[in-house]
């Protein structure tokens, strides 16, 4: 029996390899920490390898803490060497738009859990733009669902845009915050629908899991627990027998001659390689390390990397986009209690000018915290008292997301000129938007122009088409589809080049609504471990 | 406008820190749907000398609005708990404690909680506190900002007492339930979010 290590982490936890496992799921995020459970309840033999540590659950006061005081760093330890990238074109934020851990980027999420429209599995067919999935919304369905019931999402029937459910939330919905009905109003004048937000967070206790206590720091961190992170099935599928190792970073995958991926190498931090063998192996490590690692794991017979005979892999990344408005009011808005959204509009996802998914978010944190503001104030004592109650308390905001529609050139390289902590050329990603991108930016503002005016609103900033940011939703790098030619992975997530490698993940969306992409990631995860199953 | 000790366990909530196992596990702890009923607060196992809370609560005295009661136990409360079982947090406020207090006898030739309070407010103001970056690492006056300044500042706004001064009941960082981000205006002070933690 090999010598036992735990990797230079000095914790004492093996990080030597298992025998040969059934499954290796790469990557502890939602999608892998859910397809690692089902399989593992199945009576799978599953490895999971995760980059990032475990963050211990009883430490996140403190890093909510880091979250409110300035000068005590990232609560998730992103950035340094192991995270090193570059980028060009617009330039994205790469580090602050991911966690690696125990958890993937739920652990910093912000909870919003919508499904895509049934338009966006045929945006090709119906308009005539990017890609059509080579599945329906009927056939994501009752993955759905499941996801639903996974999460523990709490929404409500009332939104007339949604694409039909068969069942209630699972959780009753949160109710409506005093500045939402103050946008009530307003809307229902201009004709605008508002309805509930379905939220990954609880609003009952649920699954072992503490409602919501309104700690307001929801996005980074949840210190009560409401809010659903895949520790969640991560503690499930290690409960269902699933071995999951921190701390192990894979380097490449390696191939046998019958095209079927045979071994994840992986490092621990005392620069130590292992090899990880198993039957199915499933890469499930965000929208850029998904398509980074099979760059990466290129060989001799796949020189542009594995599973690239397409030759677009990293190709196509897309994110949402980031438009708002916002101003003062002259009354209470009751900002900044919590930190999450109960009201949103749909009504204008479907429209065909611009075709371009669009919603809206009726923001319940606009304008500044004034414990937050306290803590960057340049004085002190009455007069900051005094600063505080001017900048706070009559805030209104709206938020929207934007679809992004697919560009090859939009996309994630290898760029050998830096490496990372392992010697590994680093994620390059190029990014930009396009004038269409930039048009229907401009129109979801005149939306929130129109309601902010009509509520009485003096409109004070504007984030457009110069301004703008994604929303830390890195999707499109190895889409799938029908045909092998122009596509990476099936249906399934099941790599057309090599039979046990599955790609899981917003990589996998061919097109990326304007929906928030985790329930659909979730659905698809589910949707492929059957798949996965069946395979074993 | 007073300060209570309910105010510095509310504040403390929002750090982690483990004074007061019982309530803080149990009020403000990051419970499980199995928690179990809140029990009564018990007391830190760390403790204060007179001197550096003198200069804590001087210190605050220049931080805090001036019409606040209470201020003292509050603080003491406050930094019993932020310091209890992390130890490297307390060496870092004592040094930036010390070092301020030097300061003030070298410029004004007597410990820092002793001077007045505009002399205590000059003093920082004059090496730069108020415009520092908060670093625990950096210079003297950047560790002032985040040991002493910060640390109070923030114990300060994130209890629902302090909140409440600025229009917030439920400020960021306390664990105040999810009913006041529905009222159209603050509920009186009896009904503190603070006591309603578990609602929801």
């Amino acid at each position: 029996m090999a010598e036992q290590s735990d990797g230079g982490v000095g914790d004492g936890t093996d990080r030597t390899p298992a025998a040969r496992a059934d499954v290796c799921v790469v990557g502890a995020g939602p999608a892998g920490a859910l397809v690692a459970h089902r399989l593992a309840a199945a009576g799978a033999d599953v490895v999971v390898l995760e980059a990032g540590p475990r963050f211990d659950v009883d430490r996140r006061r403190e890093q909510q803490e880091a979250v409110i005081r300035p000068g005590m760093g990232d609560p998730w330890e992103m950035g340094g060497p192991r995270d090193a990238y570059t980028t060009g074109g617009r330039g994205y934020p790469l580090n602050a738009a991911r966690v690696k851990g125990i958890g993937g980027s739920t652990l910093h999420w912000q909870g919003m859990v919508m499904r895509l429209h049934e338009r966006d599995f045929e945006m090709q067919t119906r308009h005539g733009v990017g890609a059509d999935w080579p599945l329906s919304y009927a056939d994501l369905q009752p993955y759905y669902a499941a996801a639903e019931r996974a999460f523990g999402v709490a929404g409500a029937m009332d939104n007339p845009y949604a694409p039909p459910r068969e069942e209630p939330f699972p959780l009753p919905a949160f109710p409506p915050s005093h500045s939402d009905s103050l946008f009530a109003d307003a809307c229902e004048r201009l004709g605008i629908d508002m309805h509930s937000v379905p939220n990954a967070r609880n609003s009952e206790p649920y699954d072992g899991r503490a409602a919501c206590q309104g700690y307001g720091t929801c996005k980074p961190v949840c210190p009560s627990g409401a809010k659903y992170t895949a520790e969640s099935h991560v503690r499930k599928a290690e409960r269902a027998g699933a071995r999951v190792v921190d701390h192990a970073p894979v380097q490449r995958l390696e191939h046998d001659d019958d095209d079927r991926v045979e071994t994840a190498v992986y490092a621990t931090p005392d620069g130590r390689e292992h090899r990880q063998s198993a039957r199915q192996f499933v890469i499930a490590c965000g929208g850029v390390e998904n398509a980074r690692l099979l760059l990466l794991s290129a060989s001799e017979r796949y020189p542009e990397g594995l599973a690239n005979s397409s030759g677009v892999v990293g190709r196509f990344f897309m994110d949402h986009l980031f438009a708002g408005a916002g101003g003062r009011l002259g009354e209470p808005t009751r900002q900044n209690h919590i930190g999450f959204n109960t009201s949103e509009c749909h009504q204008f996802y479907d429209d065909s000018e611009p075709v371009e998914g669009l919603k809206l978010e009726f923001l319940n944190y606009a304008g500044p915290s004034p414990v937050m503001e306290a803590l960057g104030a340049d004085t002190w004592g009455d007069d900051l008292l005094e600063q505080l109650r001017d900048a706070y308390g009559t805030h209104v905001a709206i938020g929207a997301l934007v679809e992004q529609l697919p560009d090859a050139e939009n996309r994630v390289t290898l760029d050998p000129s830096e490496r990372d902590d392992h010697g590994n050329p680093v994620p390059r990603v190029e990014w930009s938007l396009d004038g269409r991108t930039e048009r229907a930016i401009e129109h979801a503002n005149a939306i929130q122009h129109r309601i902010l005016t009509e509520l009485g609103a003096e409109v004070e900033w504007t984030v457009g088409p110069d301004a703008t940011g994604p929303a830390y939703h890195q999707m499109g790098t190895t889409r799938m589809g029908s045909d092998p030619e122009s596509s990476v992975v099936d249906a399934d997530c099941r790599s057309h080049d090599l039979s046990n490698l599955w790609v899981l993940g917003s990589s996998t969306f061919p097109t990326g609504g304007a929906m928030n992409p985790t329930l659909t990631i979730a659905a698809l995860s589910l949707r492929a471990a059957d798949a996965l199953e069946a395979a074993l | 406008m007073e300060l209570t000790r309910r105010d510095a366990l509310a504040a403390l909530a929002a750090t982690g820190s483990a004074v007061g196992g019982g309530v803080l596990a149990g009020r403000y702890g990051a419970p499980t749907a199995e928690s179990a009923p809140e029990s009564e607060p018990t007391h830190s196992s760390a403790s204060l000398s007179t001197p550096l809370l003198d200069l804590l609560d001087g210190v605050a005295e220049v931080l805090y609005p001036s019409d606040v009661e209470g201020r003292r136990a509050f603080v003491e409360t406050y930094v019993l708990g932020r310091i209890d079982d992390r130890p490297s947090y307390r060496a870092g406020m004592d040094e930036a404690a010390a070092q301020l207090d030097a300061l003030a006898r070298d410029w004004e030739d007597a410990a820092y909680a002793t001077l007045d309070v505009e002399t205590r407010d000059r003093l920082l103001r004059g090496i730069g506190v108020e415009t520092a970056d908060p670093v625990p690492d950096g210079t003297l006056t950047e560790r002032v900002r985040f040991y002493l300044v910060n640390d109070l500042l923030f114990a300060f706004y994130a209890s629902p007492t302090g909140g409440r001064l600025v229009g917030i009941e439920n400020p960021i960082g306390h664990p105040g339930g999810i009913e006041s981000y529905q009222r159209e205006s603050m509920s009186d002070a009896a009904a503190t979010p603070g006591e309603q933690a578990d609602d929801g």
